[in-house]
């Protein structure tokens, strides 16, 4: 399957990140050599076949709704921020 | 890992440490050294034990972490130019574990960028050595683990193995590599990559050192609800002659001369010693690569849509607007393997291919998990070579990522099916590279698994050339 110019663009676009052309050409060859290896499973049959999401024996883990004490301070999670202002992270103009 | 005596002093096994870790520095095994924190602690537990205090069972054992566990002691970078300068405000809770017992972390080790990687060379801070031959490849994902195992610099390592990242690089570097049952660990505190087959495991030179590793970090975690009820104990079972499952649609004639050396004679080796062999037919194994590379890139894309350059890591610098902040820190901060990922991942998820990829791989993932339901009620265990090479050369197949993905392709079916696996040092090839073999057990069977390993298998050696 050929991955066109476009389609790269629309994923990287749902991937949120920018792709110089040359990036956009070697993963464009990339993506095309991957997809072709995975689509050997069009030949296994799979009908009637129920999916497995998850291989966690358990549903349902419950646990009270209760405030507890937090091992991270404000402080300490604000300082991990690249910016931050007045108890708040800061982001450029969004309006 | 005896330590807890008066005769040697934390002090002086983290000094010794830390040297050997400098003198290896051209393996480029970590990331950071944990020095001043890691001889304070030293000194702590000498201090603990002089006052005829209980220091725990790793009492001034060294170790080294895999850069992607949180810890307050020193930067989480997970290799990733994206998280470069993290300092963490919490622990992970196996470095919690680990540390309420004595352990003490002296540095943080090389990982393929997010654990994305065979061989460890999509690491932002480059590539690791490989412990036997510098033109190698460490393996990976946790190549810098193994390699600080394998070079003596530390009694174990943590790891972790989404598809073969412990085990791959254990067996590349001649060390125990152990990948527990799916929920075993905690992975609370641990970068997270594919939520539905990442585990936490360890690296070590014995596998009665994983065991005691295992009895001090398993459990159920209230911070991690995908943890089980507590199942690992302390006593173990006297084993009997073991139905030992050898699978034949794995084809054995790709695969390097030294691997099939080394089954072949661990399997006769076996035999030999009243174990039974029993051949077993698992034709849908050959699909679970195809799989593997469809549901982990797809849960990967999600799991790292979190980097976003607001809340902690990298920053673009020159980012305007906020949709500039995201594009240009993710489009600078992630390296290409790790784009390679997220765009699969968005493309099997988003509408037109979900059902064709995405959908048939997880009801592909339900015949693998069937086809071990029914194995395992031919045999006790499974033994396959861990990968189909020893270590490969350095750029050898960083180009062409099909070929990466190949490497893991008897690793990860049991990532899918959740269940444990051992690397076990087994062999060499004729110029001296290590070859494994790997052991895999039943859900919930880590620990019979373990003692059986320590009944089949040696104590791995050292490589100290070179340090």
């Amino acid at each position: 399957m050929e991955i066109t110019r476009e389609e790269i663009d629309h994923l990287a676009k749902l991937s949120d990140f920018s792709l110089s052309d040359e990036e956009k050409d070697s993963l464009g060859t990339d993506l095309k050599n991957i997809i072709g290896y995975i689509s050997q499973l069009d030949e296994l049959d799979t009908d009637g076949v129920e999916p497995t999401y998850q291989v966690f024996e358990m549903e349902n883990v419950w646990r009270e709704d209760e405030i507890k004490p937090q091992e991270a301070d404000r402080e300490a999670l604000l300082n991990l921020a690249p910016e931050s202002e007045d108890n708040q992270i800061k982001v450029p103009k969004v309006l | 890992m005896k330590i807890a005596t008066k005769e040697i002093s934390a002090v002086s096994l983290v000094k010794e440490a830390l040297e050997k870790a400098k003198r290896c520095k051209n393996y480029n095994i970590f990331v950071s050294l944990n020095e001043e924190a890691a001889l304070n602690r030293a000194k702590e537990i000498d201090a603990k034990i002089a006052r005829g205090e209980d220091a725990g069972h790793l009492a001034g054992v060294p170790y080294a972490l895999k850069d992607n566990f949180l810890s307050r002691e020193g930067n989480t970078t997970a290799s990733a130019k994206i998280l470069e300068s993290l300092h963490a405000p919490i622990n992970s809770t196996t470095v919690e574990k680990l540390e309420s017992e004595g352990a003490i972390m002296i540095g943080r080790t090389n990982l393929d960028a997010f654990a994305h990687g065979s061989s460890t060379e999509n690491s932002y801070f480059g590539p690791t050595l490989n412990a036997y031959d510098k033109t190698r490849v460490a393996g990976g994902s946790s190549g810098g683990s193994a390699v600080a195992v394998a070079k003596g610099i530390v009694q174990f390592a943590t790891g972790t193995d989404t598809g073969g990242s412990i085990r791959q690089p254990a067996s590349f570097n001649g060390v125990y590599g152990f990948k527990p049952t799916y929920g075993t660990i905690s992975r609370y505190g641990v970068v997270a990559m594919a939520s539905s087959t990442d585990c936490i495991g360890f690296f070590a030179r014995s596998a009665e050192d994983i065991d005691l590793l295992m009895q001090i970090c398993a459990g159920q975690d209230e911070k991690d609800l995908t943890t089980l009820p507590d199942y690992y104990g302390a006593e173990g079972q006297s084993l009997s002659p073991q139905r030992i499952g050898i699978v034949k649609d794995f084809d054995l004639s790709h695969v390097d001369p030294a691997v099939k050396k080394t089954f072949d004679d661990k399997v006769a080796e076996l035999k030999a010693s009243g174990h039974e062999i029993v051949e077993l037919s698992m034709p849908a194994l050959k699909y679970a690569l195809a799989v593997y590379y469809i549901v982990v890139p797809a849960e990967v894309s999600s799991n790292l849509s979190r980097y976003d350059g607001i809340r902690y890591g990298y920053r673009s610098e020159d980012a305007k607007s906020l949709d500039d902040v995201f594009e240009k820190t993710r489009g600078a901060g992630f390296m290409p393997e790790n784009k390679r990922r997220i765009m699969i991942g968005n493309f099997v998820l988003s509408s037109g291919f979900y059902d064709a990829y995405y959908l048939k791989a997880q009801k592909a993932r339900t015949l693998i998990i069937e086809e071990y339901n029914k194995a395992f009620e031919k045999c006790d265990f499974i033994l396959t070579p861990v990968s189909p090479s020893p270590a490969f050369k350095l750029g050898e197949k960083v180009g062409d990522p099909v070929s990466m993905y190949l490497e893991d392709v008897m690793s990860v079916p049991l990532n899918l099916a959740g269940l444990p696996g051992l690397a076990i040092p087994a062999g060499e090839t004729e110029s001296g590279l290590p070859v494994g073999l790997q052991i895999v057990g039943p859900r919930r069977s880590d620990k019979a698994l373990l003692e059986f390993a320590g009944t089949i298998a040696n104590q791995a050696k050292i490589n100290e050339e070179n340090n």
